[in-house]
């Protein structure tokens, strides 16, 4: 059970082989007695989840249930969700009951999924590692030394755990696929747009993108068939004919011809991860793919340029975390000015405050045009750089992260080493491309490497249908790491 | 030395869309505290903006009204400083790319009329209210003010008096109302004015170091504390001192203004577009829709006025100060346009000052325009006198006879006389009994002639026409 795709899940529902009510008491079972070796959540409610459970089951008995009907999906706890504690991995929001869902938790309830919990993250995503989060960090089932990436480590790590058979995650610059790479499970970040980002927790909103982390291709086209949708409360959310991104995924692939970018083929790599991705590569040359190689000349600006933009946004974002109205507020102070220094210092962990203080730093007088305007436009030529590429390739490939997972404490103490984690994942998330990870194998310390695949915009059905077919020939995305 | 003040006005009207400019919930002044702040209001995790389009679409009202530049596309912008009563720690407004660009406003000052440039006007979104009593030792915050939408109207420094600050200032006061993009409610914040003052020598070329006041609620304290101002600066500059920039406050119960905020403790905004929000694009097809629906503005209305109904160019501006007494004028003059003098001089002159005097807006009149008209008509065909009709004009306005004049008169009995035969029996029987007087006025006494004409009147109880008696008496004793 534990191991099943969504697609097998849901057959065993619709035939009433189990009800949601005791798949969902199974998850929960194992949440719980699993969950203490991993923290990967921060969130359970057995009494909420069994209530939504219950009215799933009804759903199906009525007959109106639709794939997803009384499936338990894990939410990254960046997602507002009316009832429950939302504390986006921060003290600052360690006692905040949302009072309102997100669209994406929206539109998991009117499918009747059922929230099976919310998953631990990096504080206000911020971190590749997971090691931010107040609640203390997530370990990597594969290997409980290693981190399981971040910011969305928890969902990672529930899906790969096997404690929930999907989870949500977000992405800003990597933040879905480094750590669905790290833990050697699938993960598609979409087009900026696709998916609402109304109660979506922001941390920079220009990059900000919901998306969904699955064993495999195919759960996530299930998953995507519910999260993307016009929400008219989400000024930046895209206006689409609604499409299902199951619908090519048995296409063949001869043909395909596969973008290899110089520039994430040069030095950096480690050895490891080089050797998993040729291998996946070679697999699509034997399944009739050609692979070409393109140029992303601005690529590797791509870290400075988010490291300006992303903390500019930020610093804005993270304003209204003021002790005003809801949240964590300092125990004394001496006026407003001490509350505000107070709150603020006790409340955000030091990535968060590092992050603040850069952003309000580039958007300074005197700064604002040598950052923040130089790194839009450079952010521009980023995005250019994929549209000449995609005038030679149809899709592009190369390694999701730099190295396999790495220990607890390796990168912590040195950030630009641990912002260095999503040197191949920035330029699409700044691009608004979408892209995604899939498990390839596995490299030093049997530890999972993942392949990214960053397609033209509004290509998820063809990305999903490129990674399904490799799934169909390896069975890497249905490892589970040993208990 | 002769001193020049220079002066230009920012203006924050209060749009009057039903809802705030980036949530649904209702703008309605006076509710509850915090009533009317939802989820985006009280800026919870995770909420995001939404553009009200009733909000644009006043803004190019505005643009259009003023021959502005309408932008298109236009940028949010996120003004960051923290303060509790502004949720998000930033106030959504527009810096670099403004809805509207330049523009202008003909003002008339005494017999000149001058033009007012306008550099800009944006939208933005109004911040909440901090409530500093009533809470021992805290404050409380009431966020329905929050998201208010305002477009922030901003002058070159063309205002050279107080006198010509308070004629702009009531000249888009007007034109904002007339428009119906703003309710004008200065009580209720609804439109808010800073002026930047400065002072120069006569005749010199460069500005002088300005400074900004703030609340000024009434046309009468932007007079007064512009003026004050002023002095206080050329004081200043006259005793070798210098002006520092800053920002200062307008205090009503002391007639002064004092510092604020100096120049020194300006925060550093961080402004940068607000990435929740899309650049606002203004097609042309949309500016000539509202185009189409901009009611005809004051100054050609105005022309109008002195055009078809030959009106003076002084009675025709007193009209148009504002829609509502223009539209009374209008749908009165409609009725008898032959009489356009005689209207006129009934709304400035009975309509207006019943008005004033009961401090009443025109749209509550108790006599609509109709029930007017038909007033004056009885006037214009003799059927009664100015000055009866103003007898009946009260009773009108206390609402007898449901405000029908006709049945007013006839109930009264206030007919005027007009049958010459009638008149002239009258006057026989006058005559017939006043022989004295008749003999007087023959020996050359004019007076005596006052007298026979007041005892016809008395006899006719004040209704036989004035000028008929004067006419047939003249005759009768020629």
């Amino acid at each position: 059970m534990f191991n099943a795709s969504l697609k097998q899940l849901s057959t065993q529902l619709a035939e009433k082989k189990i009800s949601s009510v005791e798949l969902t008491g199974e998850f929960l079972k194992r949440i719980k007695t699993q969950n203490p070796n991993y923290n990967a959540f921060i969130t359970v409610n057995a009494d909420m989840s069994l209530a939504q459970a219950e009215a799933a089951d009804e759903m199906i008995a009525a007959g109106i249930a639709s794939p997803l009907t009384g499936i338990p999906i894990a939410q990254k706890d960046i997602f507002c969700a009316k009832g429950w504690l939302t504390t986006c991995g921060s003290k600052m929001l360690s006692n905040f009951i949302s009072p309102y869902d997100a669209g994406v938790i929206e539109r998991f309830n009117q499918v009747g999924a059922i929230n099976i919990g919310k998953t631990n993250m990096d504080e206000f995503a911020m971190g590749s590692s997971n090691e931010t989060s107040f609640y203390g960090p997530v370990r990597n089932p594969w290997d409980v030394a290693a981190v399981p990436g971040g910011s969305s480590g928890g969902s990672a790590c529930a899906v790969a755990a096997r404690l929930a058979p999907g989870a949500t995650g977000t992405d800003t610059g990597g933040s879905i696929r480094q750590p669905a790479a790290l833990c050697g499970i699938s993960g598609i970040k979409p087009t900026y747009g696709l998916v609402s980002r109304y109660g979506m927790i922001a941390f920079a909103s220009s990059l900000d993108q919901g998306g969904p982390m699955a064993k495999s291709s195919e759960d996530l086209a299930m998953m995507l068939n519910v999260m993307v949708g016009h929400d008219q409360r989400d000024s930046t959310s895209l206006k689409r004919e609604s499409e299902d991104y199951l619908r090519d995924i048995d296409q063949p692939l001869a043909g395909l011809r596969i973008g290899l970018p110089k520039e994430y083929f040069a030095k950096g790599m480690s050895p490891d991860v080089e050797k998993a991705v040729e291998a996946a590569l070679e697999q699509y040359r034997k399944m009739g793919a050609k692979t070409v190689e393109v140029s992303l000349p601005n690529a590797p600006l791509s870290i400075p340029v988010y490291y300006v933009l992303a903390p500019a946004e930020a610093s804005s974002n993270l304003s209204r975390f003021d002790g005003v109205r809801y949240g964590y507020r300092a125990k004394s102070y001496s006026d407003l000015d001490d509350m505000y220094r107070k709150t603020r210092a006790k409340g955000f962990g030091a990535e968060v405050k590092r992050r603040i203080l850069i952003g309000t730093y580039v958007l300074s007088h005197g700064y604002y045009d040598a950052y923040y305007i130089q790194a839009q436009k450079i952010r521009r030529l980023i995005a250019q750089d994929f549209i000449n590429a995609y005038q030679q390739c149809d899709i592009i490939m190369g390694p999701t992260a730099p190295t396999v997972a790495f220990d607890l404490g390796a990168k912590s103490s040195d950030p630009i080493q641990m912002y260095l984690s999503d040197i191949y994942t920035c330029a699409a998330s700044l691009a608004g491309l979408p892209s995604m990870s899939i498990p390839v194998g596995f490299g030093d310390k049997n530890r999972p490497v993942g392949l990214h695949i960053i397609g033209n915009y509004f290509t998820e059905a063809r990305m999903l249908n490129v990674a399904h077919q490799y799934q169909q020939e390896t069975d890497w995305h249905f490892r589970a790491p040993a208990e | 030395m002769q001193w020049e003040m220079v002066i230009g006005i920012e203006t924050h009207a209060q749009l009057s869309t039903q809802s705030k400019i980036f949530s649904s919930a209702s703008t309605a002044y006076g509710a509850t505290p915090n009533t009317q702040a939802c989820e985006v209001d009280l800026a919870l995790p995770g909420v995001l903006p939404v553009l009200n389009v009733g909000a644009v679409e006043r803004a190019i009202k505005l643009g259009l009204a003023v021959e502005g530049k309408i932008n298109s596309p236009s940028i949010f912008a996120r003004k960051n400083y923290f303060y509790p009563d502004l949720p998000k720690g930033y106030q959504i407004s527009q810096f670099e790319l403004p809805i509207i660009a330049g523009g202008h406003l003909k003002i008339q000052v005494g017999e000149t009329e001058k033009i007012i440039h306008l550099t800009r006007a944006h939208l933005e979104e109004d911040a909440g209210k901090s409530l500093h009593k009533d809470f021992h030792g805290m404050s409380g915050i009431d966020l329905n003010r929050a998201g208010t939408p305002l477009l922030e109207i901003v002058t070159e420094p063309d205002m050279r008096s107080s006198a010509e600050a308070v004629a702009y200032a009531k000249k888009l006061h007007s034109l904002v109302r007339w428009i119906g993009i703003c309710d004008g409610n200065m009580q209720e914040g609804s439109f808010r004015c800073d002026a930047n003052v400065s002072v120069r020598p006569k005749g010199s070329k460069t500005l002088g170091t300005r400074c900004e006041i703030k609340n000024l609620n009434s046309f009468r304290f932007l007079e007064k504390a512009i003026d004050y101002e002023a002095q206080r600066q050329i004081e200043i500059i006259e005793d070798g001192g210098t002006i520092q920039q800053e920002t200062r406050l307008y205090d009503a119960d002391k007639n002064e203004t004092r510092t604020m905020r100096s120049k020194g403790d300006a925060h550093d905004y961080r402004y940068f577009p607000d990435p929740d929000l899309l650049p606002v694009e203004i097609s042309d097809e949309w500016i000539e829709e509202v185009k189409a629906n901009l009611p005809e503005l004051p100054e050609a209305r105005r022309d109008r006025y002195v055009a078809e109904f030959e009106l003076s160019a002084y009675d025709a501006a007193n009209l148009t100060s504002s829609r509502e007494l223009a539209d009374y004028f209008e749908n009165t003059v409609k009725q008898l346009p032959a009489q356009a003098k005689l209207c006129v001089n009934w709304v400035m002159g009975e309509v207006s000052g019943r008005l004033n005097k009961e401090d009443m807006e025109i749209t509550n009149s108790p006599i609509n325009p109709a029930q007017l008209a038909a007033l004056l008509t009885r006037i214009s065909d003799n059927t009664i006198s100015g000055k009866t009709a103003k007898d009946v004009f009260d009773s009108m306005w206390q609402g007898e006879s449901d405000g029908n004049a006709d049945a007013i008169i006839e109930a009264k009995g206030l007919k005027q006389i007009s049958d010459s035969d009638e008149i002239e029996k009258l006057i026989d029987d006058v005559l017939a009994v006043n022989e004295q007087q008749v003999a007087d006025y023959r020996s050359g006494k004019e007076k005596a002639f006052n007298s026979l004409v007041g005892q016809v009147m008395k006899a006719t109880r004040g209704k036989a026409n004035p000028a008929q008696v004067n006419a047939i008496l003249k005759e009768k004793l020629s």
